[in-house]
């Protein structure tokens, strides 16, 4: 189908940019990539009066690595995190997820910022963002904001973004080497949505027991989730069978997932339990390979 | 609105509404019709174009968008002879009906571009997003891979 009828701007800085979206309100939306807008432009799913277009914004399309993490410009592509080959030992959780994305195509023009303003509930990057307790600096008319990823994913595809307002970074905050971690997804074909996914991290304490453990899963919820009663049966114990299997249940005594033409919300939790139990055997197995130098 | 572009080494200028995807400016505005619409939303890769060297679906993008872009189509890859991935698609039977053909060569082109020493693995991931209907994936993938030898001699 086509898109419906809108008009377009493409302004050159951000200030022009906020002051177009607050002009029309809330029936203004902004486009970058489009892989996800333009999608819902064609079903009419979405039929703002206007578009803005952040093409000929500056400065919103780096990777810096500091010493405190991960900064993403909103304009990072996909394919530009793949080929910044820093990121496998920076942040390999995200390296790793984000090879899950899409299509070639798709991902040559995908963004960071616009996956997750559309805030999919299979989408990786929401997942990631959520479960590494990311920061989303936020620019609108009343100024800029620092939003945690567990106040900004509200439900499907709602975020708490005001219409006057452009996501710019996402930051990540930093990763240690020696992290134990995994991303694990499935789909009937690979790049599509995923029926169910999983991130997960946590470190090591000098006996060897998990602590610090995050578990966010996606394609389960109406928005990604973090599943905390999961993260409690890891957390303080060691990396035994018996704690994965602990941490499988709760994962999945802790999620109602819904059913539609991909997978029935009992097929997704079974999926999820599966997933989460590779992931937790496949993280505990990393620490040796993490270590040695790459 | 106005959009001025390079199209396959050209400058054009044209008029669209802004809601005009950049694969129907291409076929109904400009009259290249090698560009094919599939879909319409992003899943069959049919109207794969290249956007500043980058395999991109024209589906997805608007017109307006590519102001001031280098846009190649299929009918940009070759000029009076056949280029070395149309001869390896002729080779190895990599098209049937063809509708889905341009959208895997510029695909490929761009991938072969980028990465001309790729395994079949690699080719198989990048062409994921390409549906083909006919004739199936294996001649494709084996003409992608017959034709890496060209790309990697700089013979494209």
């Amino acid at each position: 189908m086509k898109p419906p009828i809108f008009e377009y701007a493409s302004p050159s800085t951000i200030a022009e940019a906020v002051s177009l979206l607050a002009s029309r309100d809330g029936n203004a939306k902004v486009i970058s990539g489009g892989q996800s807008l333009m999608p819902m432009l064609a079903f009419r799913l979405a039929s703002p009066e206007l578009l803005v277009d952040l093409k000929q914004l500056k400065d919103l399309n780096t990777i810096i690595i500091r010493d405190d993490g991960v900064r993403l410009g909103a304009k990072v592509r996909w394919c530009d995190i793949e080929s910044d080959k820093r990121l496998d030992r920076s942040h390999p959780l995200l390296a790793e997820a984000i090879k899950h994305v899409a299509h070639y195509q798709v991902r040559n023009r995908g963004t960071v910022g616009g996956s997750l303003a559309h805030a999919d509930p299979s989408a990786e990057m929401p997942g990631v963002t959520l479960t590494c307790d990311g920061l989303m600096t936020i620019v609108g008319s009343r100024g800029m904001r620092i939003e945690k990823a567990s106040d900004f994913f509200i439900g499907p595809l709602t975020t708490s973004l005001e219409p006057d307002e452009i996501i710019t970074e996402v930051h990540l905050p930093s990763w240690p080497a020696d992290r134990r971690w995994a991303f694990r997804e499935f789909a009937r074909r690979k790049g599509d949505f995923a029926m169910a996914g999983v991130a997960l991290f946590y470190d090591l304490d000098q006996e060897n027991r998990a602590v610090d453990a995050h578990i966010g899963v996606i394609g389960v919820s109406d928005c990604p989730i973090r599943l905390t009663a999961a993260e409690a049966a890891l957390n303080g114990n060691a990396l035994t069978e018996e704690t994965f299997s602990a941490v499988v249940a709760a994962a999945k005594g802790s999620i109602d997932p819904p059913s539609d033409i991909h997978a029935s919300g009992a097929y997704r939790r079974a999926l999820l339990g599966t997933l989460l139990g590779r992931g937790l055997h496949q993280s505990a197995s990393r620490g040796e390979t993490n270590a040695s130098p790459i | 609105m106005q959009v001025q572009f390079e199209l396959n080494g050209e400058a054009v200028i044209t008029d669209v509404e802004p809601r005009t995807t950049l694969a129907d400016c291409i076929r109904d505005g400009l009259r290249k019709t090698g560009t094919h619409v599939g879909c319409e939303h992003g899943v069959c890769g049919a109207c794969t174009v290249l956007i500043n060297g980058d395999a991109v679906r024209a589906c997805l993008v608007l017109a307006v968008q590519v102001q001031g872009d280098k846009v190649v189509t299929i009918e940009g890859l070759s000029g009076d002879e056949l280029s070395p991935l149309q001869v390896a698609f002729r080779k190895h039977h990599a098209l049937q009906c063809g509708f889905c053909t341009p959208g895997f060569i510029t695909t490929a082109h761009a991938l072969l571009t980028n990465e001309p020493n790729v395994n079949e693995e690699r080719v198989r991931d990048v062409l994921s997003g390409n549906l083909c209907r006919c004739t199936g994936y294996i001649p494709i993938v084996e003409a992608v891979l017959d034709a890496r030898i060209h790309y990697a001699r700089g013979e494209e």
